[in-house]
């Protein structure tokens, strides 16, 4: 042990001239469950849109497992073990939900058609999407969705997952549902980033919390500590 | 196994036809609607499964064309070497078309295709050696035995190339290729997060489907004895390889066969009876009604009804 799993160095990402990123460096050690806070438009999702491989970094550099993958695909660092689930559910709608699960097993588990369909009714079962497994994804309901959008990532068998708002519009119960689901999947040992605006998921789930504003990173604590910061406060309430 | 044994019987029952006394007109008829099969589902490789809607459908059958007119004058090469080779050039083109093209996406990729479709009509049109604007003359070779006459072995020839084109579009879309072509049709930053070399992908599909449409048009001057650029690159090809595919369905490969049949013996028919102009309408009328009416093609609608009959 000892190395990181995910170590980023002064990342920085601009569009145009606007700097959506400024130097963050971030460490995570193997099994940790991280969360990642920070008002809208702090930077949060292109942070992970860079670690994920969806966007390229300007400047800096992503570590994964010892190396450099910065400049890699994002279908490579996927084989690497790095998944994600999006914000904005991104379903392949004209799939089943077993269907959308094989598209990682047999991209990235290799595995045959058979095994892939049995090892997707396994993590659909785990997940608790059993009775839909054969229903259309684009027929889900808004839960099932971001289930669905976890499974997916899931069935990457990742080392490191980043969960991009997971629970966006939920329910309290439904809250606890998925809350429950990460949980679970943390104590096989990936570790976990958790990108939310519920805050008390956040506390509750999280070990560490980094709180994003405006590109950088202003504070860095357990989750007590971030939220008595007086700059936590200020750049979610405004001074 | 019960495909295998359909598409032989396709074929044994197009050899029949082209030894049996038939009238000739079927066989010339026939060669167009067997083409327009083969231009259906290899147009579907790339935009039916991937979603990427290619314009450019013309420029893969012209160059196939014109590297079988080619080898013909040059080396009196024979038919089926005439066809291997624009299949080639045909998937060169998809693959250098594919490379600089496919990163872009939706509308921006669709008009790049049309571009390709007028600098290889620009290139022919300035060619001597093929004929340029006025076009070439082609002496026909002798007939092989069996066949009568060279239609009827012509139309055994595109039977076995519908046949070949089928299957393997069949077997892209049970594979895992076919499902990581889907994944990027529903999202093609979802499918890259899940492992889909997407680019890759996407250009092996590009190169399968711009090979299949080449050696579809290897064929067509032998067919014409005569080969000339404005039509050989004739947009209509585009809107009849898409037309089929949108209204028999692009969910199946058997949905461009559906699609290519019914468009293609429509079109024979209407130009006969009324004329060749009206036909161009009739692609027209029917694209509107289906994209409107039944988006998912003749396979949606069937899928409809057999899932209300069995109810």
């Amino acid at each position: 042990m000892g190395q990181n799993v995910l170590e980023v160095k002064a990342l920085s990402k601009h569009f145009g001239g606007f700097t959506a990123l400024s130097e963050v460096s971030l460490a995570l050690a193997p099994g940790e469950r991280f969360g990642l806070i920070g008002p809208n438009g702090s930077g949060k999702t292109t942070l992970i849109n860079c670690v994920s491989g969806s966007l390229l970094n300007d400047s800096g550099a992503i570590v994964f497992n010892g190396e450099d993958i910065s400049r890699l695909p994002a279908y490579q660092r996927t084989r690497r073990g790095i998944a994600r689930s999006f914000q904005i559910p991104r379903p392949f709608k004209d799939m089943s939900v077993l269907e959308n699960l094989m598209v990682p097993l047999q991209y990235v588990g290799h595995l045959k058609e058979a095994d892939a369909r049995e090892q997707a009714r396994a993590i659909a079962a785990q997940m608790g999407l059993s009775d839909k497994a054969e229903v259309l994804s684009s027929r889900l309901s808004q839960v099932e969705l971001r289930k669905l959008e976890l499974a997916r990532a899931m069935a990457a068998r990742p080392k490191l997952l980043i969960s991009d708002e997971a629970m966006a519009g939920l329910s309290g119960s439904e809250v606890d549902e998925v809350l429950a689901i990460l949980f679970k999947l943390n104590e096989t040992g990936i570790t976990i980033i958790m990108i939310e605006h519920i805050m008390q998921a956040v506390m509750r789930f999280s070990q560490r919390v980094v709180c994003l504003d405006a590109g950088k990173i202003i504070c860095e604590g357990t989750p007590q500590s971030i939220v008595q910061n007086p700059e936590v406060q200020k750049a979610y309430l405004g001074a | 196994m019960k495909y295998w044994i359909g598409a032989a019987l396709v074929l044994i029952v197009a050899v029949a036809l082209a030894l049996a006394p038939v009238n000739e007109y079927f066989f010339f008829a026939g060669y167009v609607v067997l083409t327009a099969v083969v231009l259906a589902t290899a147009w579907n490789i790339l935009g039916g499964y991937a979603g990427y809607v290619n314009f450019g459908t013309p420029a893969f059958f012209g160059i196939g064309a014109y590297t079988g007119v080619l080898l013909f004058k040059w080396m009196a090469a024979p038919l089926a070497l005439q066809i291997a080779a624009g299949a080639f050039m045909g998937g060169l083109l998809g693959f250098g078309v594919g490379m600089l093209t496919l990163r872009l996406r939706g509308i921006f990729f669709a008009i790049a295709t049309v571009a390709v479709v007028f600098i290889m009509e620009t290139l022919m049109t300035n060619w001597r050696y093929v004929g340029g604007a006025t076009g070439l003359q082609v002496l026909r070779p002798p007939v092989m035995v069996p066949f009568e006459t060279y239609t009827r072995m012509l139309f055994v020839v595109m039977a076995m190339m519908a046949i070949a084109a089928v299957s393997l579009a069949r077997y892209i879309q049970v594979s895992w290729v076919g499902r990581g072509l889907r994944a990027i049709r529903d999202s093609e930053e979802a499918a890259e997060c899940s492992g889909v070399p997407t680019l890759k992908l996407k250009l092996f599909a590009c190169v399968v489907s711009g090979g299949l449409m080449a050696a579809a048009g290897a064929p067509m001057p032998m067919y014409l004895s005569f080969i000339e650029p404005a039509s050989t690159f004739n947009l209509s090809y585009t809107v009849s390889a898409l037309g089929s595919a949108i209204i028999g369905g692009m969910s199946h490969w058997i949905g461009p066969i559906i699609g290519a049949i019914l468009l293609g013996a429509l079109q024979q028919i209407v130009t006969v009876t009324i004329s060749g102009e009206v036909n161009v309408l009739v692609i027209g009328v029917l694209l509107v009604l289906f994209v409107v009416l039944a988006p998912e093609g003749i396979l949606g609608l069937f899928k409809r009804w057999a899932r209300t009959s069995s109810k």
